[in-house]
């Protein structure tokens, strides 16, 4: 789009904020049975310092799998291309050039993940204060007092009390005191980056609640740069301050939390937003997208999102868009982003602005979806 | 009005001897037709226990289930089964509920075949397809031959939906039916079973731990939310999401995260006293929230069980301290 540079255009370039992480053209195959699975095609994103990022989009779209590509988890079957890379210190490193070795040092040190199902995480027939020990010794720590110490600040730090959980297998915590038992040990090597894949996804409401205020002051207080990975748009609504959008391996729409939520310009994120109900912010009418996400091992022409999109446009089943700057620090991978713009004018998501009760609203739906639910 | 189902101090217990868990402690409610119920609670609460109990899939340790007024255990053969035919559940899980052995023909017709729905193979096979139309599987003819591994998540639970209603369900027992579907296919699965409502003039009770699907579900029905066991509040939905009374459903409501970061920001947060959820095992006297109530009166909430009393704005509390005051969720 070769629209004239706009005030916001420039101030975007002053900006000089440190980026620890940095993805250049990541793609990443999987080699099948029935041919090659396009996971993740050609992410460019910059992570900055003390900044959370969250990645959301539909089962399928690639999120896990390229968190799994930064800290190089990925089976074997696996191939990832592009660039990855990791600042600390004032030192630059290819993560994907990284011995196995160096690999193993780098994970947990540098970058450490919290994974999704926490009881799978550990090994169930170690104490919690084991699989600590075990971290600290693989990276180099032969002081059993200070790892003692700094683990129990970290437990303290997540609200568990120490005595009472250092000497616990994973089977006697609870499904909540396991998750934050994770984030402790994961916080235990002080690592620059943290990424959570569905930190708080199987979890009840109220110890939901718990893990989300944990990340917030992890965040506010401690500035800490994080990634979080989840389907669940609440979430991110929640603990983020910049949002990307995956869909069918891609990158389709980066921005703030506020430009995500109240100003999207791709509609695959348009549409998330609008299936998503929110409990205290009134009734609001939602829509489902039609269709399903394609198959990654045989992917459509042009955008891959063209066949379940409103806005579709001859172009789109030709071409496939890259991401544009459509506002401040706001990009999005769509040809027809100004559509989007527009109805959003004529129909703004307007959620959390109206938090009185409202009676539903009667708007045109397709036949087969004429009952009020 | 008869309602369709109405349970009198429904109880169920397991296990034996000192080990015994109340999965559900009296729990009392009475649907109407046509009426709208969804049932919300944290996993434990007792709410797939007490749906699997209405549709005859466990029999209850106490109390009584009444189907259009009569007493399902003194109900005769032919009567009982009229009720089972006539209540029916969809599962949380499609991976799980459907037989990966069968393709969805066999699943539709078996069902209409072995209860005479239909006089014969031909007639199953049409009624099959129309109930594929129906849950929008359309073209049938594509689907009716696949098995379920397949078909994806989504699709799977409109089979099951489809499965259902080859009985021609007066009463669905959706026992988290769209929580296994992803985000964007939720709402369209939704409206279908909306519409069902409608057209088929089906019941439901719809049980769910998400109570922003509750309130889209069941906006003009009702919420009903339990407890380790125990219904400890109900009402009109918009009631009860805006102005919820009992300590422990404005917990929940203050503590679920909000799909929009304006809302989130301005949420109240209330502050329990303990995070941990009593064990079933050895439940605390009196309320069963008393623990990890903010407003906790020691001497009256942990002797007394609060029963449930009635409110002038609609709807039942059991909490005598805090029934009549009403919190602002959004600061």
């Amino acid at each position: 789009m070769s629209s004239p540079k706009l005030d916001w255009q420039q101030e975007q370039h002053q900006e000089n904020a440190f980026i620890p992480l940095n993805l250049e053209g990541v793609s990443v195959n999987y080699a099948t049975r029935r041919g090659l699975v396009q996971a993740v095609r050609n992410v460019d994103l910059q992570l900055h310092a003390g900044q959370s990022l969250a990645l959301i989009g539909e089962s399928g779209s690639g999120k896990t799998t390229l968190a799994l590509a930064i800290v190089r988890l990925l089976p074997e079957t696996a191939t990832v291309g592009g660039k990855i890379q990791y600042r600390r210190n004032g030192t630059e490193i290819e993560v994907l050039d990284l011995s196995n070795k160096e690999m193993r040092a780098f994970r947990w040190r540098d970058c450490a993940m919290v994974f999704q199902a926490a009881l799978n995480a550990f090994n169930p027939v170690l104490k919690v204060w084991d699989q600590a020990w075990d971290t600290a010794k693989a990276h180099g720590w032969h002081d059993k007092t200070a790892v003692r110490a700094k683990l129990n600040d970290t437990l303290r730090f997540v609200q568990l009390d120490p005595e009472r959980v250092i000497d616990a297998y994973p089977h006697e915590l609870s499904g909540g005191m396991r998750q934050r038992v994770l984030l402790a040990l994961s916080l235990l090597l002080d690592p620059q980056i943290l990424i959570l894949d569905e930190p708080t996804t199987a979890l009840d409401i109220l110890t939901q609640r718990t893990i989300i205020t944990l990340l917030r002051q992890l965040k506010e207080e401690q500035n800490f740069t994080m990634i979080f990975i989840s389907h669940d748009l609440a979430i991110a609504a929640e603990l983020a301050d910049r949002i990307g959008t995956m869909y069918a391996g891609r990158l389709v729409e980066m921005g703030s939390s506020d430009d995500i939520f109240y100003r999207p310009r791709h509609p695959y994120t348009l549409g998330l937003i609008r299936a998503v109900p929110t409990v205290t912010g009134g009734f609001e009418e939602l829509e489902s997208i039609p269709g399903s996400p394609p198959d990654l091992v045989d992917l459509p022409s042009g955008c891959k999102f063209h066949q379940r999109c409103a806005f579709v446009s001859d172009k789109c089943r030709t071409e496939e868009p890259e991401l544009d700057l459509v506002g401040p620090e706001h990009f999005a991978a769509c040809w027809n982003w100004r559509d989007v713009e527009q109805q959003l004018v004529a129909n703004p998501l307007h959620r959390g602005v109206q938090p009185t009760m409202m009676a539903p609203r009667q708007v045109d739906r397709q036949p087969s979806e004429e009952q009020d639910a | 009005m008869t309602p369709i189902i109405e349970m009198r101090n429904l109880t169920k217990t397991f296990g034996k001897g000192s080990e015994i868990v109340t999965a559900v402690d009296a729990v009392s409610l009475a649907i109407n037709p046509g009426e709208t119920v969804c049932l919300v609670g944290e996993s434990g609460c007792g709410k797939s226990t007490t749906g699997r109990m209405v549709a005859g899939l466990l029999e209850p340790t106490g109390g009584q289930i009444l189907f259009n007024g009569q007493d399902i255990t003194k109900l005769g053969r032919d009567q009982y089964r009229q009720y089972r035919q006539a209540v029916q559940i969809i599962h949380q899980d499609p991976y799980a509920s459907l037989n990966p052995t069968q393709t969805i023909r066999s699943i539709l017709t078996a069902p209409l075949l072995r209860h005479k729905k239909v006089r014969n193979r031909a007639e199953a096979e049409q009624r099959a397809i129309e109930l594929l139309e129906v849950v929008d599987l359309t073209p049938a003819l594509d689907v009716i031959d696949k098995f379920p591994h397949q078909l994806s998540g989504g699709q799977r639970q409109r089979v099951s939906v489809a499965r259902a209603l080859t009985m021609d369900p007066k009463f669905i027992v959706a026992d988290e039916a769209v929580s296994m579907v992803d985000v964007s296919i939720r709402v369209s699965l939704l409206s279908m079973l909306a519409r069902l409502k409608e057209e088929f003039d089906v019941t439901f009770l719809f049980i769910t731990h998400d109570l922003a699907l509750a309130k889209y579900f069941a906006w003009q029905g009702r919420i009903t939310v339990m407890y380790l066991g125990r219904i400890i509040e109900d009402g009109p939905t918009p009631r009860v999401i805006t102005d919820p009374r009992h300590p422990y459903t404005q917990a929940l409501l203050s503590a679920v995260p909000e799909a929009d970061p304006e809302l989130a920001h301005r949420k109240r947060q209330i502050e329990l006293r303990s995070a941990e959820i009593p064990s079933l095992l050895n439940l605390p006297p009196g309320c069963t929230f008393h623990p990890r109530c903010p407003y906790f009166v020691p001497g009256e909430c942990d002797t007394q069980r609060p029963s449930l009393e009635t409110l002038a704005e609609g709807g039942r509390v059991a909490c005598p301290v805090r029934k009549e005051v009403h919190l602002e969720l959004l600061a």
